[in-house]
């Protein structure tokens, strides 16, 4: 910015200003994911920390270097490589070798963010291409999760992903403090409310997306004669439609195009659970409506008062 | 013609300017189909160079018996008939290269490299030529999937060759998967298009029909602005 004394300033519009910005959003959000966060290191141990502290650290790392070596302004500040580190790290096992957490943070930050044009350009969620890529290349590291080590008082010592089971078998209420195997993020529902409440409260996100895709899912799993509050809680599911569905760049601009979106994320998602061959859907059911989030957005405008029909 | 080129420049015009994979993106389903290993890249990209050379000379040598209108087919039958003497020899000599290649190998009728190459160029130039310009165009093609087939190979198993390298990481299973074949394609054609920034070689490629290699030939004259000026002087008439 140029340094000019000028007291009357003529702009276009937009005319108001608030003080919202990139890094208080983002700010916002990792505040929302500290719940998680004590959740993780209570069921899995100090080693989730380290998972955590990884995948922040390499995200911060590839962008600035990014930026350094590309001459482009350093965006390191705004924090959402912070966001999508966290995220990151919270799609992985605790027991997951550090330097394909590294790898993870790679894809997520140079290959899906900056070579599409950095931060509000990524054609999907970082973090949830970083998890896929991941997983399809460590599908048994990805896989191995350590069950809860007893830093609090929990007799529940269960088997893999409650998904794979069906959700079946273990108690709905271990199933929502998270006291079960799984990733490191997705499993306490409580944490995952809490972060909910407080993007709500500050009005980081709507209530939509994440309302319809569970909604979905629960519907679904009626009509289908699953575990309802078992597919609810179980899985990804939550952390998905919460934090990573939500993401501004990625998801569609008009609450119809984000009940549109979030219709898709859940349907896929069931699809994948009940008939897919894999026990997990909410990551691959993000990317493909990720995908689809500018066609939707075409679709979706809002018609100007008064405009009538939009012209084709 | 327009003004004569050196032989020299015909061959290199295939490995970097007109690489066949990276700048025409021409046949690039075997290239991301059989590059899971450096070997079956070598062999496959070898195999086409041979089919290259030798349907452009013939091709080329034929180019005034060779009716217009039926030239497509002409150009086919030419180029199944050397398809099929690689496959016998391939099938006699190295059956375990044509076990890895499989079908992909009788594919290589319907490349689009060597059909593009016959009407690009073998049929106006002479046969000296058409066959320098396989050449290049076959070695181009033949770098492109060794340099895939390694990348993907190393990252993808932790061998090279086949030879074990004894990386202690798990490999990436994704880069022998179709997905890792697309992301090294496309950050090959990022490193090709770099190098031609680097070495002021950057042509101005325009969009649609003015940039289109074959614009010159446009049969059916759809285009408006055919015939254009082809991008690289190549194609005199």
């Amino acid at each position: 910015m140029e340094k000019h004394t000028s007291y009357l300033r003529v702009s276009a519009c937009p005319h108001i200003h608030t003080s919202d910005s990139t890094t208080r959003i983002m700010l916002n959000v990792i505040i929302a994911l500290m719940p998680a966060l004590v959740a993780s290191v209570l069921l899995y141990g100090v080693r989730s920390l380290i998972v955590v502290a990884t995948t922040v650290a390499a995200c911060v790392l590839f962008e600035y270097l990014w930026c350094r070596f590309r001459h482009f302004n350093n965006t390191v500040g705004d924090c959402s490589a912070i966001v999508t580190g966290l995220l990151l790290a919270y799609n992985l096992p605790s027991t997951i070798p550090l330097y394909m957490a590294v790898v993870g943070a790679f894809v997520s930050i140079i290959v899906v963010k900056e070579l599409f044009g950095g931060i509000g350009r990524n054609f999907a969620n970082p973090a949830i291409v970083g998890r896929i890529v991941l997983a399809v290349s460590f599908s048994s590291a990805m896989t191995n999760f350590t069950y809860p080590t007893p830093l609090i008082a929990c007799d529940a010592i269960t088997s893999a992903t409650p998904l794979a089971s069906g959700g079946a078998g273990i108690p709905l209420l271990d199933l929502f403090l998270g006291t079960h195997g799984g990733v490191l993020g997705e499993t306490c529902a409580l944490a995952l409310l809490l972060g909910l409440v407080w993007l709500l409260v500050t009005h980081t996100i709507e209530i939509t997306i994440p309302l319809v895709y569970v909604g979905t899912v629960a519907v679904l799993s009626a009509v289908f004669g699953q575990n309802v509050l078992g597919e609810v809680l179980s899985g990804g599911l939550l952390l998905g439609a919460i934090f990573m569905a939500t993401d501004y760049t990625t998801s569609p601009f008009t609450r119809k195009g984000k009940i549109i979106f979030a219709l898709g994320c859940g349907v896929i998602t069931c699809l994948i659970r009940f008939w897919g061959n894999m026990n997990e859907g909410v990551s691959y059911s993000i990317l493909l409506m990720n995908l689809f989030v500018p066609f939707i957005n075409e679709h979706t405008r809002n018609v100007p008062m008064g405009g009538g029909k939009a012209k084709k | 013609m327009e003004e004569k080129k050196s032989k020299l420049s015909i061959v290199t015009n295939g490995l970097i300017k007109e690489n066949p994979a990276l700048r025409l993106v021409l046949g690039t389903c075997p290239t991301l189909a059989v590059t899971t290993s450096a070997l079956n890249g070598l062999g496959m990209g070898l195999s086409a160079t041979f089919v290259l050379i030798c349907s452009g000379i013939v091709i080329s040598a034929l180019r005034k018996v060779i009716p217009g209108t039926v030239r497509l087919p002409s150009y086919i039958t030419i180029i199944a008939g050397f398809v099929t003497v690689l496959m016998m020899l391939m099938q006699a000599f190295l059956p375990s290269l044509n076990d890895a290649l499989g079908v992909y190998l009788p594919l290589i009728v319907v490349n689009c490299i060597i059909l593009g190459r016959a009407e690009m160029f073998a049929s106006k130039n002479n046969v000296l030529d058409s066959a320098l310009d396989g050449l290049g165009m076959g070695l181009g093609f033949t770098l492109t999937l060794v340099i895939m087939g390694v990348v993907r190979e190393v990252l993808g198993s932790g061998t090279l060759f086949g030879l074990d390298l004894h990386i202690p990481l798990e490999p990436m299973t994704l880069f022998i998967t179709p997905t890792g074949g697309f992301l090294v394609f496309g950050v090959l054609m990022a490193a090709v298009i770099w190098i031609e920034e680097k070495t002021n070689n950057r042509k101005e490629r325009n969009i649609g029909c003015e940039g289109c290699p074959s614009a010159e030939l446009c049969q059916d004259k759809t285009c408006e602005k055919a015939p254009a000026e082809a991008t690289n002087g190549k194609e005199g008439a």
